[in-house]
């Protein structure tokens, strides 16, 4: 029993940890109806900013502390995606309103080759670790109950907690907020979202951040598990 | 008859020019609209209706020309400025969101309204909420007009046809437009869906006051019930007046009936 429930709680984890790759995928899809090749793209591109900004903030501005760093670089690694999903929207996406869907699936393939080979060119190509404290010690529970205990790894424990509470927000903001409805509004019919005065180009810029935001958290906690190099991508993200 | 009473020039449309390419879809088009008045486009298939409707949704942005709304003059429009200053527009083959239900779909036609910040309305606080179900209170006031009452919840693209137009009307009426462009609102109808569709226009340009500009083929429903006509023929005007006028205008027949030999 003690087993069962180990490997329940194990794979149940690892679940979450995917979901929050998948959480980028259904955003995208939800508010444009593409399936964003470029999603595992994204985050290796954010995971690699995150890991070298941390590393370079406190030599170019000469402090040492880690938790500064890392706030620093999450804000940086977060305003560079910002600026990506704003120029994707620009180059690709506001030249191919009211295409058809494969039209905009094929350039997000374009976009994930392009994020690969800029990512690799400005952060380079080696492991680079990302440390933001997570707790790595399992924790042993219930030792009471069973014998020898339940093995949990705290690590997972973090990123379940966290990936279950982005799918809320996410959930309360489509379902409940004008934006969220004027996204699903975009996904169904472009010329229709327009023709009511929904901004295509500002919901894009929106919704490729948010997308953004959400690789940048599973690229920090697959990550800092993991550390984060190209074939990384190509192991566990290549979709 | 109805008590309304046609006003000033709101449209003016002048000398518009479109082409695609080596295509002209427009040549040198001019014609204005009045306030409250229910004006017609027609012309046979390919005549550059569509494209004249696009022309002054800001979809399509016209070579030479310009358009006059509301004593403002613009080379060309734009789809967010155009809705923002109160023209919104239904669609020949159905744009509707099709996965959401009919009471969003109409719900994103006040879009443009919404003035609460999103953390408000996510965290449904006070305002937020109470702005939401003005929304909806006026939302509730198109559904009852348009006697889909019964499908407030359904997923649109479960709807028949004839609804689905409906839902199109309502999504336009929720931006409580001043023009309101229709776009063959009657096209794959029956006789019976027709009537309640032209009943329903007359409705919105009598109680809401809405100026109309519609395309229609049904030449019948077009001669009931607007007040000017305008007639295109391969991208080119070819007659402007009264439905009589129109009737009588040689062109107008040659067009549609071919020339006599």
């Amino acid at each position: 029993m003690g087993f069962f429930l180990e490997t329940l709680f194990g794979g149940l984890m690892v679940g979450m940890l995917y979901s929050l790759i998948a959480i980028g995928f259904v955003l995208i899809y939800k508010a444009s109806g593409v399936f964003n090749f470029a999603q595992g793209a994204m985050v290796l591109f954010a995971a690699l900013a995150m890991a070298r900004f941390a590393e370079w903030f406190p030599q170019w501005f000469g402090f040492e502390s880690l938790l500064l760093a890392n706030i620093l670089a999450f804000i940086a690694a977060m305003a560079v995606m910002i600026v990506v999903a704003w120029l994707i929207e620009r180059l690709a996406l506001s030249k191919l309103v009211n295409q058809e869907g494969i039209t905009l699936l094929m350039a997000t393939l374009g976009i994930a080759y392009f994020l690969d080979g800029v990512g690799q060119t400005i952060f380079g190509n080696d492991i680079y670790k990302i440390d933001v404290g997570m707790p790595k010690e399992p924790l042993m529970v219930l030792q009471g109950t069973f014998e020898g205990g339940l093995l949990l790894s705290q690590e997972d424990l973090v990123a379940a907690a966290v990936s279950a509470a982005l799918v809320v927000v996410l959930a309360i903001f489509f379902q409940k907020t004008a934006t969220g409805r004027a996204l699903r509004a975009v996904a169904d019919d472009h010329q229709a979202a327009q023709s009511i005065g929904i901004p295509l180009s500002r919901i894009w810029v929106i919704v490729w951040s948010v997308a953004g935001f959400s690789a940048l958290v599973a690229g920090i906690i697959w990550g800092s598990k993991l550390g984060v190099q190209f074939w990384w991508r190509s192991k566990r993200c290549r979709w | 008859m109805s008590n309304r009473k046609i006003g000033d020039v709101i449209l003016d449309v002048q000398n518009i020019s479109l082409s695609f390419g080596g295509v002209k879809a427009l040549t040198d088009i001019s014609f204005n609209v009045r306030e409250h008045e229910v004006r017609a486009i027609i012309g046979p298939n390919g005549a550059g209706k569509s494209s004249m409707l696009n022309c002054i949704n800001g979809v399509y942005w016209p070579q030479q020309g310009s358009i006059t709304f509301r004593g403002q003059t613009f080379k060309h429009m734009n789809s967010r400025q155009v809705a923002e200053m109160g023209v919104a527009r239904t669609f020949q083959n159905l744009a509707l969101f099709k996965g959401m239900s009919v009471l969003d779909n109409i719900m994103t036609g006040r879009n443009l309204k919404m003035k609460s910040g999103l953390l408000a309305q996510a965290l449904r606080w006070g305002p937020a909420e109470r702005e939401e179900l003005q929304h909806r209170e006026f939302v509730e006031h198109i559904i009852d007009f348009l006697e889909i009452q019964a499908h407030r919840k359904t997923p649109v693209g479960r709807l028949p046809y004839g609804l689905q137009k409906r839902v199109d009307l309502g999504r336009a009426l929720a931006m409580e437009p001043q023009v309101l462009l229709l776009d063959e609102p009657m096209a794959g109808m029956n006789v019976e869906e027709k009537q309640d569709m032209s009943r329903f226009i007359l409705d919105v340009n009598d109680e809401f006051g809405a100026t109309i500009v519609l395309i229609e083929h049904d030449m019948g429903v077009v001669m009931d019930i607007s007040d000017r006509v305008v007639v295109l023929d391969y991208g080119k005007k070819i007659g402007d007046g009264t439905p009589d006028e129109v009737r009588n205008n040689e062109d107008v027949i040659r067009a549609y009936l071919g020339v006599e030999h």
